[in-house]
């Protein structure tokens, strides 16, 4: 895997929830009412067992806590730190209801797992009472257990050691394409279990959106890559700069070859490039597509991409959580101004409430029911303004009031309304299918494909959600997998 | 406003709140800035031979993040100066003649007793409290918990105090018995004018799993020491009451445990307290916290309509029976109320593994348990209760199967969620009745099957 240049742009931000002492950790976690079926479980894609690790944080057995977390999530630190928790686990918890401040279950969460992924930091401060003995650091692999319920309430989870059992599987030789979040749970579940795992990345950096895309006062894409280091230590082989496709050659390895050399493979290729405006003046230097700016913001060198946003006016086109993110770190990085324009109106925006919220702190201006017309650029092909128009809402396909064009000046612009489906992979794997919007069919349960040696799981499946929901995809495709590989011979087919 | 003053045996003090013989009574100065905040009186320090302390000397129980639920110390008595001790009690005395200042003693021989109690009488004392108390280190030298813990020695000293003492004399005992009414009886033969109860209780607090050493450590040891603070309140609360239910001890009771605002004082009065003392509390938050204790105390007894902490004291002493007085007809089943359930269903946790297996959510119906005392089928009530902010996350109690024990409501997080509704019968029964009527055999038994 290549090594990150170390001067770069994201350095600039500051971690917006850093880790807590082992003393506010206790604090919060004792707050926790510890439900019974507990909704925040619920409301958690890969169901983490919420309300247990916590009180094993209050315990301060924060090696148990970290098992309970990763026994449903290996990438339980990375969500800690980038899970939409608002709307997710802590949108969910009843202290809302008691006019409470929801547990900061993202926080714990990644206060519980931060030494197993990081290997430094996290509970080295004392703990709250002078006498609390230092923890010790969780044992890999882990033995997974079941959750039982008696009735409505959860009861117990017995300690059982697998070593055995696992030593007796049936080994299976698996193959991942991409190694974003649903690649690498997928994975990274397998290994545990003692199967032969690669993954097949055409960047030179692993670890998909979850290392290139994520706002960097959320997560770094160095402090990313612990995470991918994570996985590989549980056993998972990553061959970066190898890109599956139709040929096989140095870089390049077919789907053919694959599925000739493998038990099963595992699509998890994310989506495609940006998705283009098609007006008038769009090629030409100064316009970019949202995730490869975030993606050059992320990895390159400092001073060449500082140059391109401090100072400068701005404008980022769309309404959805990524514009919302560049508009957010442009404004952090300096630009002298930032606009969205968005051609609907608030209550139709994709973006999280909340993530607006912070971005209008920032200082980023949001244009509503307000659509680009064309790039107007001078002689020397500098981009001069961005021609917008107001919409016309009402209208069955979205026009422009005729009369509302206007000029509006700017150094740059960045277009973040969506990205295009990766749909050529799919040609080289037999039998997988895709829907009408691009994404491939897959059974909701198992994650598996038309192709019955295929899975698939991840933003190529659900059309772009969240890390958690690609890793809770990567997950149960594992499991479906593994559950198949204990009943010899007995396929489930998709209905 | 209601009257808080008290009459203690003959020693008047403006309201019932004393301090505790112990850390926040070491110093005049502090007596006094105690004073000055409001503090009744003060029993000073114990004083006698000053002795010589280890550090650390505290350890404490935090619970859920809250601290110091409990607090063990293995501190001896004053370890300043007899001399010092006096002056400053002598000033303060000076200083503050309304207020109520008690020397707390502890000596060996006849004779030291008789010197002690003159010298701390020259000093203006207002009466004297015999530490028959201390659980730890005095009592290896035959002090303290030691004469405390043996009727014959407590009747013995006491009687020897009496016959030097010109002030009112108070017996400190310890709870560290088999039966507080035992010491109580003895200090009353001894001719004792009150008692103080309860001193602290022998504990060791918690164990250092790194040096495998128990706190608080002393480098690399540690010894048992005394309990104090809220978690032993309710063991105080009953020792005071199984004394003032007593008619053998007929001399006023100074109650002392865990007390940390004015609810707990006013409990300790209502079941016979005259008054109170307080430690730990003031450790933890200083002398400032009378000004709560006053004001909320009075407010209630105005609120209750009395005039005096006299009317309040002993009011709920009757009502502390045996057992077997109990009315077993008694029933009241748990009711929850949708439009405050706040859905975290602790109730269906705690009722299925520590109660009667009786609170349920969804539209399904269970099969009772085998055991059950009223077997059949818990219907789910049609509709489900529908929360104002649960939803269908409000959970429904099968009635018929709940024993009433509580539980659920001790655990809901939101206060008046849960109620226990009284269900009235029209028979009283008890198990005093039974055995006097000879009912009393229940079926089931060692000999029955
Ligand atoms: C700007 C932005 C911000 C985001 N912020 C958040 C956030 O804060 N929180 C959150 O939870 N989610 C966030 N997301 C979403 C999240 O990153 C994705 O949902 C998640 O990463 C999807 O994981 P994946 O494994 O499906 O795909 P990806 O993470 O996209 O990984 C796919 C990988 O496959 C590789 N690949 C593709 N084709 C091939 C091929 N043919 N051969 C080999 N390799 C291939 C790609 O290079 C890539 O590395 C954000 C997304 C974006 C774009
Ligand atoms: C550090 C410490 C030292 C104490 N020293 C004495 C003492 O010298 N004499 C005494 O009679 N009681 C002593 N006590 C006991 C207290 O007076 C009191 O009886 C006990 O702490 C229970 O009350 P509380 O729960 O309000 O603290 C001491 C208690 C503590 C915590
Ligand atoms: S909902 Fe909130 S209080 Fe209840 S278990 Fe989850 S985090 Fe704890
Ligand atoms: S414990 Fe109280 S708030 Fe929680 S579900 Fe039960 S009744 Fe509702
Ligand atoms: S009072 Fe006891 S038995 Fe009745 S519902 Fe509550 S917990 Fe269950």
């Amino acid at each position: 895997m290549a090594a990150l240049s170390i001067d770069r742009l994201e350095n600039e931000f500051v971690d917006k929830s850093p880790l807590l002492s082992a003393a506010e950790a206790i604090a919060e976690a004792n707050r926790c009412l510890s439900c019974a079926n507990a909704p925040c479980i619920e409301a958690c894609p890969t169901e983490i067992d919420i309300p247990t690790f916590i009180k094993k944080i209050a315990s301060f057995n924060v090696a148990g806590a970290a098992k309970t977390i990763f026994e449903q999530n290996l990438f339980g630190w990375s969500c800690a730190r980038v899970c939409p928790v608002e709307v997710l686990c802590e949108g969910s918890c009843v202290l809302h209801l008691l006019e409470q401040r929801p547990i900061a279950i993202g926080r714990l969460q990644r206060f519980a797992t931060e030494i197993d992924v990081v290997g430094t930091g996290q509970t080295r401060g004392s703990a709250p009472t002078n006498e609390q003995p230092p923890i010790c650091r969780g044992v890999w692999p882990y033995a997974p257990t079941k959750r039982t319920f008696v009735g409505a309430a959860p009861c117990g989870r017995p300690l059982q050691d697998r070593t055995a059992e696992i030593a007796s599987n049936r080994k299976r030789s698996v193959a991942c394409i991409g190694s974003g979040p649903a690649s690498l749970a997928f994975a990274g579940q397998l290994a545990l279990e003692g199967h032969k795992v690669v993954v097949f990345e055409k960047k030179a950096i692993a670890g998909g959106l979850n290392t290139t895309g994520i706002a960097p006062y959320k997560l770094h894409a160095e402090a990313a890559l612990s995470q991918v280091r994570f996985i590989t230590a549980l056993g998972v082989d990553i061959q970066t700069g190898m890109e599956v496709g139709d040929a096989d050659g140095a870089n390049r390895i077919s789907g053919k070859t694959l599925l000739a050399n493998y038990d099963a493979v595992f699509v998890g290729v994310g989506l495609g490039a940006d998705a283009r405006l098609g007006i008038e003046g769009e090629d030409g230097p100064e316009v970019w597509g949202a995730t490869e700016w975030i993606e050059r913001m992320k990895l390159e060198m400092r001073p060449r991409a500082r140059s391109e946003i401090a100072n400068k006016r701005i404008i980022v086109v769309g309404g959805g959580n990524t514009a919302i993110d560049v508009a957010r770190e442009c404004a952090m990085l300096g630009a002298a101004s930032v606009t969205m324009v968005y051609r609907r109106g608030a209550a139709q925006m994709s973006g999280y409430k909340h993530e607006l919220d912070h971005a209008r702190i920032a200082g980023v201006s949001v244009m509503l029911h307000t659509q680009p017309v064309s790039f107007l650029r001078h002689a020397s092909g500098k981009l001069a303004a961005l021609k917008v128009a107001t919409t016309n809402d009402e209208a069955k396909r979205m026009t422009s009031m005729a009369g509302t064009e206007r000029d509006l000046p700017c150094d740059s612009v960045v277009i973040a309304i969506g990205q295009s489906k990766l749909q050529g992979i799919v040609k080289e794997l037999p039998g997988v299918e895709l829907d009408a919007r691009g994404c491939i069919v897959v059974d909701a349960k198992t994650g598996q494909t038309h192709n019955p040696k295929v899975f698939a799981g991840g933003d190529c499946v659900n059309g772009g959600k969240e890390v958690v929901n690609a890793v809770a995809d990567g997950r149960n495709a594992a499991r479906a997998f593994m559950a198949r590989n204990r009943f010899k011979g007995q396929v489930p087919s998709i209905k | 406003m209601a009257d808080l003053a008290v009459n203690f045996c003959g020693i008047k003090s403006s309201n019932p709140f004393w301090l505790a013989s112990a850390p926040p009574t070491n110093t005049g100065d502090q007596v006094m800035r105690a004073f000055d905040a409001g503090w009744g009186g003060a029993v000073w320090k114990t004083v006698g031979n000053p002795i010589v302390n280890v550090a650390s000397r505290l350890g404490s129980v935090d619970y859920h993040g809250q601290k110091m639920m409990g607090l063990s110390n293995i501190e001896l008595i004053s370890d300043r100066p007899l001399a010092d001790n006096l002056r400053e009690m002598s000033f303060v005395k000076k200083r503050y003649p309304k207020s109520v200042v008690i020397a707390s003693l502890m000596a060996e021989t006849k004779d030291d007793w008789r010197v002690l109690i003159k010298r701390c009488e020259d000093a203006g004392v207002d009466g004297l409290e015999l530490n028959f108390g201390c659980p730890h280190g005095m009592c290896e030298r035959g002090m303290g918990s030691s004469v405390g813990q043996e009727p014959k020695l407590i009747q013995r000293i006491t009687s020897w105090v009496k016959e030097f003492a010109q002030t009112p004399v108070l017996v400190k005992l310890t709870p560290n018995v088999g039966d507080i009414v035992e010491p109580a009886l003895a200090a009353v033969a001894g001719g004792a004018d009150g008692i103080s109860l309860i001193n602290t209780i022998q504990s060791i607090v918690s164990v250092d799993l790194e040096r495998l050493v128990p706190n608080p450590r002393v480098g690399h040891a540690s010894s048992h020491g005394g309990y104090s603070g809220p978690a032993i309140k309710p063991i105080a609360l009953h020792m005071v009451a199984a004394l003032a239910r007593d008619s053998r001890i007929p001399i006023p009771i100074s109650g002392i445990g865990g007390i940390s605002n004015w609810r707990d004082t006013a409990e300790f009065v209502a079941l016979g307290a005259t008054s109170v003392q307080v430690c730990t509390a003031v450790m933890h938050h200083g002398y400032r916290i009378i000004e709560d204790m006053i004001e909320g105390l009075s407010n209630y007894l105005d609120n209750k309509g009395l005039t005096s902490l006299g009317e309040l004291r002993g009011r709920g002493t009757s009502a502390y029976q045996e057992w077997g007085d109990l009315d077993l007809c008694y029933a009241h089943v748990a009711s929850i109320d949708p439009l405050s359930c706040i859905g975290c269903q602790l109730c269906v946790t705690a009722c299925h593994d520590g109660g009667h297996q009786c609170i349920f959510t969804g539209p399904q119906d269970h099969a009772r348990p085998s055991h059950s005392r009223v077997p059949g089928i818990a219907k789910a009530p049609n509709p489900l209760p529908l929360g104002k902010l649960a939803g269908d996350r409000v959970p429904w109690i099968d009635e018929p199967q709940c024993v009433g024990c509580n539980l659920c409501q001790l655990v809901c997080p939101v206060s008046g969620c849960i109620t226990m509704a009284e269900v009235p019968q029209s028979r009283h029964d008890t198990w005093n009745d039974r055995t006097r009527e000879g009912r009393d055999h229940v079926p089931g038994g060692i000999h029955d099957t």
